[in-house]
């Protein structure tokens, strides 16, 4: 498990990206098994007498995944109940990464998934087996921040700072994929960013800032 | 040797000091410390409003792997100080007076009844979903208006012959009989949240047995310290509360609500470290709401539109176990020169939790409805309602017959509606049309009262010469530290990049917490103070060595052996505070658009003009600004808790059914200052700017729907329903 700067001890598994569709087949051979206990159809519980709220879902049954973590190949044994989020939050102890509302509904919560926006908190952490994350933490390289990151400050982006991971993350997402033409385009595609300061004005200078600015994003 | 340092303009303020933490995700608030032994803390709350509970059942969610304990009535050990007497329903203060785990009693939906214990949030939660509850259900009153005849002077008022909420009246008491042109209008403010994007946590750990230490999202680190202290009868200094980092808050994190307490006391069962955050669900019925208000104004006016009678008469919701006053009714007494004016102010209990203050609490409700009555009147008087309001303007306060220390709004008015265009404004409603939209131009005033309690600073500065200055206040936002930085670099005339700034940390020297926009008032002053002694004492030390003239103060401190210096000083109000009337004064111009068919309010255009003293660090306090006027955007066109009274519960427990502003709603918003130092508040001549921020802002915004369609909606907030 992860040390106190969750840090989680590495594995030589230097195959496993290169070699995803395989190890696809492993994992759904693993967790198969496992699944065999936990979701065992309703109809054939009755059918053997047992009620559905006798379901075992205790701590034993755990998945293991590997995922790639801002970089970081990691190894993990997590509770298939388990969020994204709070695998990232509890587990990792990578907690710039927000829960603001637990049900996709701010934004707060937003990483990159192979490169693709996600919000963390509607998907289980086993869903990204053999997948890259990249979370705020991960944004920038060493000391330098991302232009995003750069931007946010310049045009102070935030009083609060909750949701403002997401924002950037969102925020950078918006340049990537073409929607940052114009002050009303980034509006309409951050808006499912929530920000209760009322950083909206300043996030929107940010992002036309970087965009206009050319910085690779 | 002293460098000039000027943060106060659009060019050369400081970034935020906490904003390379914030923009990577490693600034920790209080749910992200970590523990080896953590155990995650979920509540179960009551699915009734009123009544009590027959049974809890816990035996099948005791049998899951990870759990430790299920706490409620039936097991608590009891918190210590929480006495034996009935549950009063007295005034709100800032304590724990409702008693989490104490009886079967149900005051309310969402009433924290039991909490379940487990090695992880999972198990923990699936646990949770396993308790069965039973309750004695009674009739509940949750519809404030089917019971507005029973609203009731609060008894505290009435004992209290000081109270600002006994009945007022001043001047002509028939004034509004006589008066020539009057009206008279009611105006409804449903329940709000302030829903801050982080919501509530607290890991407590309990050190020792009567050592607690707890990380706790609230607004004032002190009085959470001294509430803990008293809830389980430990010395005072026995209690550490952190918190560094809060992600808003908005009058939610004022009090020590009772999630917290139950924290505290499953850690000291437990004896090791419980974490516990609260649902998006219940951030609605835990950590409080402005209340429901519903205000009846009549106003009386001569024909060049001079105010003869203001007569604001307002009721508030509370609970059943508790009082919450607020200042809804208070503003009609001060803000124009009115010579006969009355309120009444009262209270509805209904079976609900209590509320407590939002945003601009009192004021942003309060004038709603006058600066909303005001443009009412000016608009039958064929008066322009900026003109309206020059005529009436207040030279001194009436009502405490005292001259202001500063009111700058009459530049406010003239700045902010020059940058408007307000001359542009034509007078009659819907004559104002782009693109099949109808466009509304609207304002108001608003005005804040001047919060300053006493406050400590302690400034040391190290060997190196950088400075190291704490203070127990917070930053839920504003950007404190990067205030006190700018205070103390501009007193040292040192680089900011060299200055610390300490807060969030009850064993820091006293600070009031972050509420009633005292924080640059008190403890800027503070810092202020600090700094200039450390100055002073730099300064003797450097004329007793050589070469003064071109030492630093490193070489001072080295010159005397001295690793640090040290000074901590305390600041205050004078007498000046009851010679003078002290308020932050501003206005907002809106210009909305309405579509002509599906009645769509968008808010286009914004300026917002403050008179709050000295501005300290313009970016940090723009956003403010802003934050605020987004915040009234909310409040006039999409903010409602809709209660289903069959249960008395929110039916809208999300952000999918609670609307707050997204990105789409709000467009760039102009702010503008005065700027000038008000001497006699305190020695930096700053007010406070985050309450009135949003003070006035859903009447501008009402004001400008009237204008855009001639429809004067009085009951908040203004949606499409409303407007076709």
């Amino acid at each position: 498990m992860a040390d106190e700067h969750g840090n989680v001890p590495q594995y030589p598994d230097e195959n496993f990206f290169g070699n995803l569709l395989e190890d696809r087949r492993l994992f759904l051979k693993q967790t198969m098994a496992i699944a065999g206990l936990t979701l065992t159809p309703i109809s054939f519980l009755k059918a053997t007498g047992q009620e559905e709220d006798e379901l075992p879902v205790g701590d034993e049954e755990k998945v293991q995944l590997t995922i790639q973590i801002n970089g970081k190949r990691r190894k993990l044994s997590v509770d298939p109940r388990t969020t994204t989020l709070d695998l990232l939050r509890e587990k990792l102890l990578l907690t710039g990464t927000k829960k603001g509302c637990d049900f996709g509904q701010c934004g707060a919560c937003t990483i990159f998934i192979d490169g693709q926006r996600l919000l963390s908190c509607l998907s289980l952490a086993v869903m990204q087996h053999g997948k890259k994350i990249t979370t705020i933490e991960g944004l920038h390289q060493g000391e330098s921040l991302h232009p995003m990151q750069e931007a946010f400050v310049k045009h102070d982006s935030f009083q609060c700072g909750y949701c403002t991971p997401g924002q950037i993350m969102s925020a950078v997402s918006c340049i990537r994929e073409g929607c940052a033409g114009s002050e009303d385009e980034i509006r309409s595609y951050m808006s499912g960013n929530l920000c209760r300061c009322g950083a909206y004005p300043n996030i929107v200078s940010a992002i036309l800032d970087v965009k206009s600015s050319g910085q690779k994003v | 040797m002293i460098k000039q340092i000027d943060t106060t303009s659009e060019n050369n303020s400081l970034d935020r000091v906490d904003g390379r933490v914030k923009v990577t995700g490693t600034a920790t608030y209080s749910a992200e410390y970590s523990f080896a032994n953590l155990v995650h803390a979920v509540l179960i709350t009551s699915t009734i409003a009123k009544g009590h509970i027959t049974q809890i059942d816990s035996k099948e969610a005791e049998t899951i792997s990870g759990v430790l304990a299920i706490v409620s009535h039936l097991n608590s050990p009891g918190v210590p100080g929480y006495g034996t007497a009935k549950q009063p329903p007295e005034r709100a203060g800032m304590g724990t007076s409702f008693r989490v785990f104490y009886d079967s009693l149900i005051y309310f939906s969402g009433q924290p009844i039991a909490m379940v214990l487990a090695e992880t949030l999972e198990q923990a939660n699936y646990a949770a979903s396993l308790v069965k509850v039973t309750y004695h259900i009674e009739k509940h009153q949750t519809n404030f208006e089917e019971n507005l005849s029973k609203a009731y002077i609060s008894p505290g008022v009435l004992r209290n012959k000081n109270s600002p909420f006994q009945d007022y009246i001043r001047g002509d008491r028939d004034a509004l009989d006589k008066s020539k042109f009057k009206i008279e209008a009611t105006y409804t403010i449903p329940t709000q949240h302030h829903q801050p994007m982080e919501p509530h946590a607290i890991i407590a750990v309990w050190e020792a047995a009567d050592k607690l230490t707890v990380y706790d999202k609230n607004q004032g680190v002190k009085s959470a310290q001294g509430n803990l202290a008293q809830a389980f009868k430990i010395p005072r200094e026995n209690v550490k509360v952190n918190a560094q980092f809060i992600g808003g808050a908005f009058g939610s994190g004022i009090r020590v609500w009772p999630h917290t307490v139950a924290a505290v006391l499953a850690a000291k069962m437990l004896n090791r470290p419980v974490k516990l955050v609260l649902g998006r669900e219940l951030m609605f019925s835990s950590v409080g709401y402005r209340p429901y208000t519903v205000q009846k104004v009549s106003m009386g006016a001569d024909s060049d539109g001079l105010l003869t009678a203001i007569v604001h008469e307002g009721i508030g919701q509370t609970s059943s176990y508790e009082e919450h006053l607020e200042r809804t009714i208070l503003a009609s007494r001060v803000m124009y020169d009115c010579p006969n004016v009355s309120t009444k102010y009262r209270l509805l209990s209904l079976d609900a939790n209590t509320p407590t203050w939002m945003r601009g609490p009192g004021d942003a409700s309060g004038m709603f409805a006058l600066e909303c009555a005001l443009d009412e009147l000016a608009f039958d008087l064929k008066i322009d309602p900026l003109t309206m309001r020059l005529r009436n303007y207040a030279n001194h306060d009436l009502e405490r017959n005292l001259p202001w220390s500063a009111k700058g709004l009459k530049e406010c008015y003239e700045l902010g509606a020059e940058k408007f265009g307000w001359k542009n404004r034509s007078h009659e409603v819907r004559s104002m049309r782009k693109d099949g939209m109808l466009i509304g131009y609207g304002m108001a005033s608003s005005l804040y009262g001047f919060h300053r309690h006493p406050s400590k600073a302690r400034v040391v500065m190290l060997a190196n010469g950088t400075v190291i200055v704490q203070s127990a206040t917070m930053d839920i936002g504003p950007g404190t530290g990067t205030a006190m930085t700018s205070i103390a670099a501009r007193v040292l005339g040192i680089s900011p990049d060299k200055i610390r700034f300490e807060l969030g940390d009850s064993s820091l020297p006293d600070a009031p917490g972050q509420n009633g926009s005292s924080t640059i008032p008190s403890v800027g002053a503070a810092v202020h103070v600090a700094c200039e002694a450390l100055k002073k004492k730099l300064t003797e030390l450097g004329d007793a060595m050589p070469g003064s003239d071109t030492a630093s103060y490193a070489d001072i401190l080295k010159f005397h052996k001295l690793p640090e210096l040290e000074v901590t000083e305390e600041s205050r109000s004078g007498p000046e505070r009851d010679q003078y009337s002290m308020y932050s004064f501003g206005c907002h111009f809106v210009e909305v658009h309405v579509s002509l068919v599906t009645g769509e309010t968008r808010v286009k255009r914004v300026v917002t003009c403050a008179d709050v003293g000295k501005i300290i660090n313009y970016k940090t306090a723009r956003s403010q600004s802003i934050g605020g006027v987004v915040g009234g955007i909310g409040m006039a066109l999409m903010e409602e808790s809709v209660m289903d009274h069959r249960y008395g519960r929110y039916v809208t427990s999300d952000f999918a059914s609670y609307h707050i502003p997204v990105h789409s709603d709000i467009p760039q918003i102009d702010v503008l200052y005065v700027d000038k130092a008000d001497t006699l508040a305190n020695p930096i001549g700053a007010k406070g700017l985050g309450e009135i921020a949003i003070v006035g802002v859903a009447a501008a915004v009402a004001n400008a729907v009237f204008h855009a369609t001639g429809k004067r909606i009085r009951s908040l907030p203004i949606n499409v329903e409303k407007l076709i």
